[in-house]
C-alpha cells in the first residue's frame, strides 16, 4: 500500500535509506546534502536501522570507508555535494575499478568558484568518466524511487559497479512536495539482501582488493569495467519493470514527453524538466509540436535510444547545467551531438548552458528556447550552436 | 480561492519565514492539496533578507522555478519594505500581508502604489501575549491562511494542533501557546 506524504528530496532519500537499512554509512556533512546523513543519524539513534553509521573527518574518508566496507562484503553508501564530491575524486575511480557496487546519494551543487551553494551539475558531470553509473531525478518522488532501485542495478552480477543517485540541490533537496512512499516491507523485499560473491571477510576464499597493476593488466581491468557498463541499460530497464509492478510508477533510460509528433525537442536533466513540461503544455495548447526528452540514465549514455527518440525531430536544444569549456558546449551536448552523428541525423542541434550556480529556470525561459528552435527551422540553419540561456551579457 | 495559489514570503534569516512556508505546505497537504514549500537560499546569515515560496494547487505541481507573480505576499519584517521590492509582480487581485505595529495607513505609502488589498497584523503583540517570546511565523501562518482563504479555520486549527503535537513532542509545554497564537492571529489580522 502506497503512503501519501509530503517530504523534501533529502527527507525522501533518507527514508529510502532507512527502508533499505544498509550495512555501513560513513558520512561527512556538506550543504545541501547534509540533511541526508542528519536524518539517517536520527534513524540510527532511534534504533530504526542497524546500520553502522561512521562520522568521519572528510569526504576523502567517507568514500574511503564506504569502499573498505563494500570490499569487506557490506552494503554501503555515503552522501555528498559539490566540493565534497571533488574531494572524493581519487576514491571514485577506486570504487569503480574494484567493481564495488556501493551507492552515493549526490545532491547536485555548483563547484567553487565563485563559491556558491546552489544547484548546477558541474560536480557530477565532472565525475562522469569515473566509471560510476549516474541516474538523475526531476523531483523528490524520482529521487526516492531511484534510490530504492539503486542497489538492484549496482549489485547485479552482470554490472557490479558503483551508482550515483543525483538530485538537484535546494530545488528538490529542500523543497517540500507531495510524494508516494512504499511500505517498509515492500522496499525490503524489492531490494533484498546483499550476497556478494567475492569479498574480503570470506575466510574460504582469500583475495586482494586494489593491488598494483602493471602495464600487463591495467588495460584489461579497465576493459572489464566497460564490459560491466554494457549491461547497465538492460538491468536498469529490468529493475524499472519490476519497480513499476510494485509501485505503478514507470521508469526508462529517459522520459519522453509529448515526443510522438514533436518537431522541436529539448533534452534536459533534472528539476528543470518539470518546468519544461509546463512550457510544453502551454505551447501544445497553441498547436505547437514541441516535446522533451528527460535524461534519467546519463552514465552509461543511451546514445542509440536517444537518437531513435529524436529521429523525427527537425530541431533540438540540448540543455547543459554545467560548462565543459570546449568552446562549443557542455557534456550532455557532446554526448547527444555524437549520438546524432552516429545515427546520421539531419536534425538541427544547438547546445545551451543554463542554470549555473542556481540561476533560476522559468517556464518563459523554456518557451523562449522552443521559439528559438522555431526560428532555426525557418532559417534551415542552427546558427551559433553554443549558447547561454538566462545570462546577463 | 482559485485552484492554484502562489505565495511569496519575505523575511530575515532567523525569523522563521522558511519554517512558516514549510508549515503552510504541510497543513495544505493535509486538506488533500498538491503543495510546494521551498526557500531561496543566499548566504546563510542571521538577519539577511530571505525569500520562501508556496504553491498550493488541485493539480500536480511540476514547475520548479521561483515565484515572480504571486497572488499573495507575506512580509515577516517590515524593515524589508525599505530594502526589498516586496510587491514586485504581486497580482492586483491578490493581497499583501505585513507584520507591523503601525496602522495600515502608515504602511500603504511604502508599497509603491500597490493597488490590491493590504492586510496587517501585529505579530509581536500576538506572539508576546500568547507565547511570551517573539516568534512571528506562527501568527503570520494563521493570518495568511485567513487572508488567502486557504482552508476552513476550524480544520486549520485542528490540523495545526496535530502538527504541533508531533513537532513539539519533546516539549509539549509550548503547544498551548502556539495554538493560542494561531487563534489570536485569526482575529487580529485586519
Amino acid at each position: 500500500m502506497a503512503k501519501r506524504d509530503r517530504l523534501s528530496g533529502n527527507e525522501a532519500v533518507a527514508i529510502a535509506l532507512r527502508q533499505i537499512n544498509p550495512d555501513v554509512f560513513p558520512a561527512f556533512p556538506i550543504t545541501p546534502s547534509t540533511e541526508i546523513p542528519q536524518y539517517f543519524a536520527s534513524f540510527v539513534a532511534n534504533g530504526q536501522v542497524d546500520t553502522e553509521f561512521i562520522p568521519v573527518e572528510s569526504e576523502h574518508s567517507s568514500m574511503s570507508a564506504a569502499i573498505g566496507a563494500e570490499a569487506a562484503g557490506a552494503r554501503s553508501l555515503t552522501a555528498t555535494s559539490s566540493c565534497g564530491l571533488a574531494y572524493m575524486w581519487e576514491e571514485l575511480y577506486i570504487a569503480a575499478s574494484n567493481r564495488l557496487p556501493l551507492a552515493l546519494a549526490l545532491v547536485n551543487r555548483a563547484l567553487s568558484g565563485p563559491i556558491n551553494i546552489n544547484c548546477d551539475h558541474s560536480d557530477s558531470m565532472g565525475a562522469r568518466d569515473s566509471g560510476w553509473i549516474q541516474i538523475y531525478a526531476e523531483n523528490n518522488q524520482e529521487a526516492y524511487d531511484n534510490m530504492v532501485q539503486a542497489y538492484r542495478i549496482a549489485e547485479h552480477k552482470d554490472v557490479r559497479l558503483p551508482i550515483m543517485i543525483c538530485q538537484d540541490g535546494f530545488i528538490t533537496s529542500h523543497a517540500v512536495e507531495n510524494i508516494e512512499l512504499l511500505e517498509d516491507e515492500e522496499v525490503k523485499g524489492f531490494v533484498g539482501e546483499y550476497e556478494p560473491e567475492n569479498y574480503l571477510l570470506n575466510p574460504e576464499c582469500p583475495m586482494a582488493v586494489g593491488p598494483y597493476s602493471i602495464t600487463d593488466y591495467y588495460m584489461e581491468a579497465k576493459r572489464n569495467q566497460a564490459e560491466g557498463m554494457k549491461h547497465v541499460s538492460r538491468v536498469v530497464l529490468d529493475v524499472a519493470k519490476e519497480f513499476a509492478e510494485l509501485s505503478g510508477r514507470k521508469y526508462g533510460l529517459f522520459e519522453e514527453y509529448c515526443m510522438e509528433d514533436a518537431e522541436r525537442a529539448v533534452i534536459i536533466i533534472g528539476s528543470a524538466a518539470g518546468t519544461t513540461k509546463d512550457a510544453i503544455d502551454k505551447l501544445r495548447a497553441q498547436g505547437e509540436k514541441v516535446g522533451m526528452v528527460k535524461i534519467r540514465l546519463f552514465r552509461p549514455f543511451p546514445a542509440d535510444e536517444i537518437a531513435e527518440a529524436l529521429k523525427n525531430v527537425k530541431a533540438v536544444a540540448i540543455m547543459d547545467r554545467a560548462e565543459s569549456y570546449t568552446n562549443h558546449g557542455g557534456p550532455l551536448g557532446a554526448d547527444v551531438m555524437s549520438a546524432l552523428f552516429r545515427a546520421r541525423s539531419n536534425a538541427l542541434a544547438v547546445n545551451y548552458i543554463y542554470g549555473l550556480g542556481g540561476r533560476d529556470v522559468r517556464v518563459e525561459d523554456m518557451e523562449g528556447v522552443y521559439e528559438t528552435l522555431k526560428q532555426i527551422i525557418a532559417d534551415g540553419d542552427a546558427g551559433e550552436t553554443y549558447r547561454y540561456m538566462g545570462i546577463r551579457e | 480561492m482559485s485552484n492554484h495559489t502562489e505565495i511569496r514570503w519575505h523575511g530575515r534569516g532567523g525569523q522563521g519565514a522558511k519554517t512558516a512556508a514549510l508549515l503552510l505546505a504541510d497543513v495544505a497537504f493535509k486538506t488533500g492539496k498538491y503543495v510546494q514549500g521551498f526557500p531561496e537560499y543566499g548566504p546563510e546569515r542571521m538577519g539577511a533578507p530571505i525569500t520562501a515560496y508556496n504553491r498550493i494547487s488541485d493539480e500536480k505541481i511540476r514547475v520548479h522555478s521561483n515565484i515572480y507573480d504571486p497572488q499573495y505576499v507575506v512580509v515577516v519584517d517590515e524593515s524589508l519594505l525599505e530594502s526589498v521590492d516586496v510587491t514586485s509582480g504581486l497580482k492586483k487581485d491578490g493581497a499583501i500581508l505585513v507584520n507591523t505595529q503601525r496602522p495600515k495607513e502608515e504602511i500603504i505609502p511604502h508599497l509603491k502604489g500597490y493597488e490590491g488589498k493590504v492586510y496587517t497584523i501585529d505579530a509581536y503583540k500576538v506572539s508576546m501575549e500568547t507565547m511570551g517570546k517573539y516568534f512571528p511565523n506562527t501568527p503570520l501562518l494563521a493570518a495568511i491562511v485567513k487572508v488567502a482563504g486557504i482552508m476552513d479555520e476550524e480544520i486549520f486549527l485542528r490540523e495545526m494542533k496535530a502538527s504541533f503535537e508531533h513537532k513539539f513532542a519533546s516539549k509539549p509545554e509550548v503547544i498551548d501557546g502556539n495554538m493560542e497564537a494561531l487563534k489570536m492571529a485569526l482575529k487580529e489580522v485586519r
